[in-house]
């Protein structure tokens, strides 16, 4: 069992990412234990103004965790990333950790620093097994071309996020979309930025970056792009139309796909259960071909 | 063993060509740096091969290449490590986000002149000592990390930003700029801070990462970045939309607990400030119901989170008035 950390994202501006997830994390025998008093994690934006209250609310979501004795599961590349980035902090430093815990006083809580923090596609790789997540698909992806897209926040910084322990991490996603029958489309862009963080600050530099992600794909003949981050998901998807249109590039077309998804396809799930019809660029192309809608 | 080296080419005496590949197979010693098999390759197979290289020891810089598609510096990077599971090959290429001269040599001018636009030089309003210009050790311990910088580009070239906008400040002359704007010699702190929050500053950087990742000197680039962000608005340079956004943020999770997801835009931009071309996204959202509750809803049981909020600002108050 986990103790689930769905996000901020994944009920508001992907609301098809929570139901996605609680579907095929039931057909995988995956059971989650919702931390609902958990508090955002910061994101990274918080922190660039106080980092310590970010530590702060990332230790009291840990604390709650490990009094639950379970390890969290996150569905964002950047929720994961900044609670391994606390986490390291806090791991690493029992003066720092033992500041933090005074805070936590208020709440009846103390963090002792065990808490293990796992994105879904690190559950599936390194707890459920290629395996056995094999041994449950249905409707195997046979035919599709299917890009990685990673989001910064789950590859970089490296060592927080356990890459020299667990190396197979680095091409985690490369591995499901193989596993799940489709052939990966590799391309370069997959562990580079979405645009999403600059997307209020220049957001023709945004559009700029999801204009060459989604071409480049499109040029190598993927059917969809697939990310374990609602953040690059909202970009990727959400801006499409008018990254196209900035860079000429007239209509690009590439679905963009989150990972419990793409499971959700696998395992037989229906696309409207799964969320499909919320997508900004239409996935139908994919499921027609998958002959779900005609 | 055996390891097969692919490595890309660029001839400006024969342009037309373009950039090519070619691949040389080498004994290799686990001792051998990358760049001991490169200039092995120079010397015993093809002596066409053009790159840089000094001092052999990560100190000078000079060997900064993209190896098996990340930057960094070939003499610090034994063969062996960089050999990925199963494969008995490694891919070298120049830097990107810099034209290339010839093979793993690049124009470096693009790095240089923005390193200089940032006034590298201290700057103080008081007369500098004949002798030596102490500055106490405390105040140094911050600046050490970003006076390890050896100018080698890694972070130039694999920076997301500049690889859409030539005109972004970029990593290497921020953490640059870092050095001097906590430097309590400098004056020019608040100028600094003023043209660094401007259009392709401060604000333009994604926090991707990839700076930091491949910085061979542990400089961490963006992690300055994010220090420079906080001294601007500390200074109070919050006339532009990252401020704005980092503001609005920090504000709304530090008093719900969890991200409003429509009040963050509205905050950052004003009632009316919204940008027009947004309004499309906005709306084709909307019909796909991913717009997020108008009501939001925060998160139950505030109460001991209200109070670590409360003793958190009121300890940054006591901070700021002892600072005054």
């Amino acid at each position: 069992m986990y103790a689930f950390f769905p996000g901020c994202v994944s009920r508001g501006g992907c609301p098809e990412l929570y139901p996605a997830t609680i579907t095929v994390c039931e057909r995988l025998g995956i059971r989650l234990n919702e931390l609902k008093g958990a508090s955002c994690t910061g994101a990274g934006v918080l922190q660039e103004k106080n980092q310590l209250l970010g530590d702060i609310m990332n230790a009291r979501t840990f604390a709650m965790a490990e009094d639950l004795g379970l390890p969290i599961m996150t569905i964002c590349s950047t929720c994961q990333g900044v609670m391994s980035q606390a986490n390291k902090r806090l791991t690493s430093d029992p003066e720092y950790l033992k500041k933090v815990n005074n805070y936590l006083i208020f709440d009846n809580l103390k963090y002792r620093g065990t808490t293990v923090i796992k994105h879904l596609l690190w559950v599936i790789i390194e707890d459920i097994g290629i395996d056995k997540l094999q041994s449950f698909i249905t409707r195997p992806l046979n035919g599709f071309k299917i890009a990685p897209f990673y989001g910064c926040y789950i590859l970089r910084p490296s060592d927080a996020l356990g890459f020299n322990e667990k190396p197979e991490r680095q091409n985690s996603l490369e591995v499901i979309i193989a596993a799940l029958g489709a052939e990966v489309v590799d391309f370069e862009g997959k562990s580079r930025c979405c645009g999403f963080p600059i997307l209020t600050i220049n957001e023709k530099n945004s559009n700029k970056m999801v204009a060459k992600h989604t071409t480049e794909v499109k040029e190598l003949g993927a059917d969809a792009m697939v990310t374990p981050c609602p953040l690059c998901h909202l970009n990727l998807d959400g801006y499409q139309p008018v990254a196209a249109a900035q860079e000429d590039k007239g209509d690009i077309n590439m679905p963009i796909i989150h990972l419990p998804q793409l499971l959700g396809l696998a395992l037989g799930e229906d696309p409207i259960s799964l969320g499909f019809q919320r997508h900004i660029v239409s996935a139908n192309a994919v499921l027609e071909k998958m002959t779900l809608v005609s | 063993m055996e390891v097969s080296f692919l490595v890309k080419r660029f001839n400006p005496e024969n342009p037309q060509k373009g950039a090519y590949w070619d691949d040389y197979t080498l004994t290799i010693e686990p001792s051998m740096t990358v760049l001991d098999a490169l200039i092995k390759i120079r010397e015993d197979k093809d002596g066409t091969l053009s790159l840089r290289c000094s001092c052999r020891s990560s100190i000078c810089g000079s060997c900064s290449m993209r190896i098996n598609g990340m930057a960094g510096l070939a003499c610090k990077m034994k063969v062996i490590d960089n050999l990925q599971a199963n494969q008995t090959s490694i891919t070298v290429e120049p830097m990107t986000n810099m034209p290339v001269i010839k093979d793993l040599v690049v124009d470096m001018d693009i790095f240089w002149n923005k390193v200089k636009e940032i006034k590298p030089w201290l700057q103080p309003d008081e007369v500098e000592p004949s002798g030596e210009y102490i500055a106490s050790d405390e105040s140094m311990k911050k600046l050490a990390q970003p006076a390890n910088c050896i100018m080698c580009g890694a972070c130039v070239s694999d920076c997301t930003v500049l690889e859409v906008d030539e005109g972004f400040i970029g990593p290497a002359a921020l953490a640059k700029a870092y050095r001097f704007v906590d430097d309590p010699r400098d004056s020019e702190t608040s100028n600094r801070l003023e043209m660094l929050s401007e259009y392709s500053g401060i604000w333009d950087c994604t926090r991707c990462m990839e700076c930091v990742e491949v910085c061979p000197k542990d400089v961490a680039p963006m992690d300055r970045i994010m220090e420079l962000r906080d001294r601007a608005m500390n200074h109070g340079f919050m006339d532009n939309s990252g401020a704005k956004h980092t503001d609005a943020f920090a504000d709304i999770v530090s008093h719900s607990g969890t991200l409003d997801e429509l009040k963050l835009p509205l905050k950052t931009f004003g009632m009316f400030g919204m940008p027009l071309n947004m309004l499309p996204v906005a709306i084709r959202a909307a019909i796909k119901g991913k717009i997020p509750a108008l009501f939001h809803k925060g998160i139950p049981n505030m109460e001991g989170l209200k109070q670590i909020f409360n003793k958190v600002a009121d300890e940054e108050q006591q901070a700021s008035e002892q600072e005054e």
